[in-house]
């Protein structure tokens, strides 16, 4: 857009370059646009309309993302505090039992529309709504219970009229668990932290109250331990490798790095399931590594070292895979740092290594921090490569949601586990951001 | 003269390696690994100690080391899948070079596998592998699935970096992180949290839904490049453009569109790359009918491990291989266009 100032006291300006102070100032008001509008105002219309015209670009990509990849997350965080199991199968039984104090039993009129709703149930079979439904939820609750629900909800059928307590009583005598009945209570809440709980190996005990899970299903916290240190050990690892060709790249003429960072950019640019295969052919125990040690005479034929389907497996291949990561934001940070500053260093009696600490290290710090946390990021999340190599004890904290979600189909705490690695993931972009500035990434 | 001691002294550790395993393999081994090095040490100052020697051959050997880690996997790969035995290791023949213990039958078997008559001749053979065969049926997949999604990504994503990079762009740090996160969150979650939705909503088990799923994961690697391209464009190009009567259509079809190009067809070729190689939304969000290579391979590792799959890795090198030349002879171009051409 062209704008035309029209001055209407011409003598008072000298000469038509204008700078802020001139519109800021009193006299400011003294400029008025050809269609009569002052001059600052026309400017904060204008800004206003070249904002909302930036904006308007984001907008259908922002878009984009909300619908296919916000509100997918959000409804996963849902689902980990969501329980509708209860009051879906039982609706109107739902909604009565929360009356009940947990002493004694329920009453009997509760019993009634415990009986009517499983009828129900039974006899609509809506998806999602069926008292197997129901069984599944209890049985993460209390072990075992699945059947009780199923072979009761057979049976109910036959019960037309009261006293409904004591039909069910004979039944089966393990409605008279008083137990049950105070789970099925806490089952019939519409939203629940119980999966929480059960990713952080915790538990509610008969009367509520937060206990400690048995010591046989205590296995997320460590795995969640064992997803950090296996992340920083690999993020350790990538450092240490990528410093010193970082530094090469960084030092060697233009054409030369350029030549050598294809070596770094193809693995970068291959499939990731093409490594993870390459890395299998290699280490396994009929594998080359293990063929050349045996051929040199290392180890002998029957020692062949186990170096995959483990931790040590998963951590050589997301070594390899992650590699990239870091070398590329050391290099670009490195490319940057004048080899006359570790000259000027050394000149003024600096020892090589004092010069490397104090001059050149400080330096590459920006490009430590970016590669590191990028790395450990991706690291924590992984999926694929602990998948196919990790064997049993290389499996990570994504492995379990998977499985929970693909397999085991306890979605509610597959969503908890999945939430809290998420919340872990934020923090550290969070961090990442605040440090480097997701602005400053980029590939070669 | 010094280099040509350095040169002595390989000589003599080279020839004592031949006199004691007595294999030209393993000296051709040594001879690459410990030779490289010499290859770009640079001509030391002559005040330059012993030790300073010393320690920039061991840089460089080390440097040297890291290098083959880094690419000794992917080549690996490639005379392997041409084995003739069902291994994933080189056979003795293999080591030998005997022609015999070299063979296609893997890639044939890319072609065979699924089909329902390998035999049959001519057309009949063409539809029966085009329709049937699993691995030709999963390279459909993954090439219709990334070429839409790379589309989407890269016109979606160019036009939000487009506003990115305008200096006057408000809320821009909290934008960026919204579209750069689907790189960042773990794909586990993004994959779960798609499965449940795209199930209420009809587009799980679909092309639409691996399709969204595969523009989502690609739009943080189009944004990136774009505006890294876009960082160095001078905004006042636009208004000298404008400035000369062009509109918003001509300024952007002949000023910002040319030079923004390169960017666009990088950020489009990660696009496309990251859908090729993506598997873990397709485990959670695809059926049988939207298998892709990646899945396939997935599969095939954890079932049932044949050369084949080596057969098709090799192939997908071919293609990585392709498609980086291709970005690297863009960067140069760009370069080249923005006056930061190597000297």
């Amino acid at each position: 857009m062209r704008i035309s100032i029209h001055f209407r006291e011409p003598n008072h300006m000298t000469s038509t370059t204008l700078d802020q102070k001139d519109i800021s100032d009193a006299s400011a008001d003294a400029l008025i646009m050809v269609d009569g509008v002052p001059l600052k105002q026309k400017l904060a219309e204008t800004t206003k309309k070249q904002r909302s015209r930036a904006l308007l670009l984001t907008v259908p990509l922002v878009l984009f993302l909300v619908i296919s990849f916000v509100i997918p997350i959000g409804q996963m965080l849902f689902r980990s505090v969501h329980n509708p199991a209860g009051s879906n199968v039982l609706p109107n039984f739902a909604i009565a039992i929360q009356d009940w104090d947990g002493k004694g039993y329920p009453s009997e009129a509760m019993f009634e529309l415990f009986v009517k709703d499983m009828q129900n149930a039974r006899k609509k079979r809506e998806i999602g709504k069926t008292v197997g439904n129901l069984a599944t939820r209890m049985n993460y609750t209390i072990p075992g219970t699945r059947s009780l629900f199923t072979s009761t909800s057979r049976k109910l059928s036959k019960v037309t009229e009261g006293p409904y307590k004591e039909a069910l009583f004979k039944i089966d005598k393990k409605w008279e668990n008083k137990v049950i009945w105070r789970n099925l209570k806490r089952v019939s809440r519409d939203y629940t932290i119980a999966f929480y709980l059960a990713a952080l190996d915790h538990k509610f005990d008969d009367d509520g109250d937060i206990i400690a899970a048995d010591k046989l299903y205590q296995i997320y916290v460590s795995n969640f331990f064992k997803t950090l240190k296996l992340s920083a050990i690999i993020t350790f690892l990538c450092l240490l490798i990528a410093f010193p060709v970082s530094y090469l790249l960084s030092i060697l003429p233009l054409r030369t790095s350029n030549l050598l960072m294809i070596l770094v950019l193809l693995p970068f640019w291959t499939s990731l399931l093409v490594r993870t295969t390459a890395w299998i052919a290699i280490l396994q125990t009929q594998g080359i590594l293990n063929n050349i040690l045996v051929s040199i005479g290392l180890v002998s034929d029957d020692g062949r070292i186990q170096m995959i389907y483990n931790q040590t497996g998963t951590i050589i291949a997301m070594v390899h895979i992650l590699l990239p990561f870091m070398i590329l934001p050391l290099f670009s940070v490195m490319k940057t740092i004048p080899p006359s500053y570790m000259r000027a260093a050394r000149s003024m009696g600096a020892t090589p290594f004092t010069a490397y600490r104090r001059v050149y290290f400080p330096l590459t710090l920006p490009g430590i921090a970016a590669g590191t946390l990028l790395v450990f990021i991706l690291a924590i999340g992984y999926y694929i490569t602990p998948a196919l190599v990790g064997g049993e004890d290389g499996l990570l904290i994504s492995n379990l949601i998977a499985y929970h979600i693909k397999s085991s189909l306890n979605w509610s705490l597959g969503a908890a586990l999945g939430t809290i690695l998420l919340v872990t993931v934020l923090v550290l972009y969070w961090v990442y951001n605040k440090l480097v500035g997701i602005d400053k990434l980029s590939f070669g | 003269m010094n280099l040509k001691k350095h040169h002595i002294a390989f000589i003599i550790a080279c020839a004592l390696v031949l006199l004691i395993t007595g294999r030209i393999s393993v000296l051709i081994g040594f001879f690459a690994l410990f030779g490289t090095p010499l290859f770009f040490m640079k001509e030391l100052p002559p005040f330059a100690s012993t030790l300073d020697r010393i320690w920039q051959y061991t840089f460089l050997t080390i440097c040297t080391f890291i290098f083959v880690f880094l690419i000794t996997p992917i080549l690996i790969i490639i005379p392997l899948s041409f084995n003739v035995e069902p291994y994933f290791t080189f056979t003795e023949g293999m080591m030998s070079f005997d022609p015999a213990a070299y063979s296609l039958r893997w890639y044939q078997d890319i072609f065979h596998n699924g089909m329902t008559n390998p035999d049959a001749e001519g057309s009949a053979w063409y539809s029966d592998m085009w329709n049937n065969a699993q691995w030709v049926r999963a390279m459909r997949n993954s090439f219709f699935i990334a070429f839409f999604a790379t589309i989407l990504a890269t016109s979606l994503g160019t036009l939000a970096a487009l506003g990115l990079s305008r200096p006057e762009m408000p809320y821009r740090g909290l934008i960026t992180g919204l579209l750069i996160s689907p790189m960042i969150v773990p794909l586990v979650i993004t994959a779960t949290g798609m499965f449940f939705f795209y199930s209420d909503i009809g587009l799980a088990k679909t092309f639409p839904g691996v399709i969204l799923a595969h523009t989502t994961l690609g739009i943080p690697f189009v944004i990136i490049t774009v505006t890294a391209t876009l960082s160095g464009f001078d905004q006042s190009l636009i208004r000298a453009s404008q400035g000369m009567g062009a509109n918003g259509w001509t300024t952007f079809r002949k000023v910002i569109m040319p030079l923004i190009l390169p960017g666009m067809i990088s950020g489009a070729l990660f696009a496309f790359i990251t859908s090729m190689d993506e598997v873990v939304a397709v485990i959670f969000l695809a059926d049988v009918d939207q298998r892709t290579i990646p899945r396939q391979m997935f599969s095939g590792i954890r079932e049932q491990i044949s050369p084949t799959i080596l057969a098709v890795a090799t192939i997908l090198v071919a293609i990585s291989i392709v498609l980086l030349s291709v970005l690297e002879i863009l960067r140069r171009r760009s370069e080249r266009m923005r006056g930061l051409a190597p000297s």
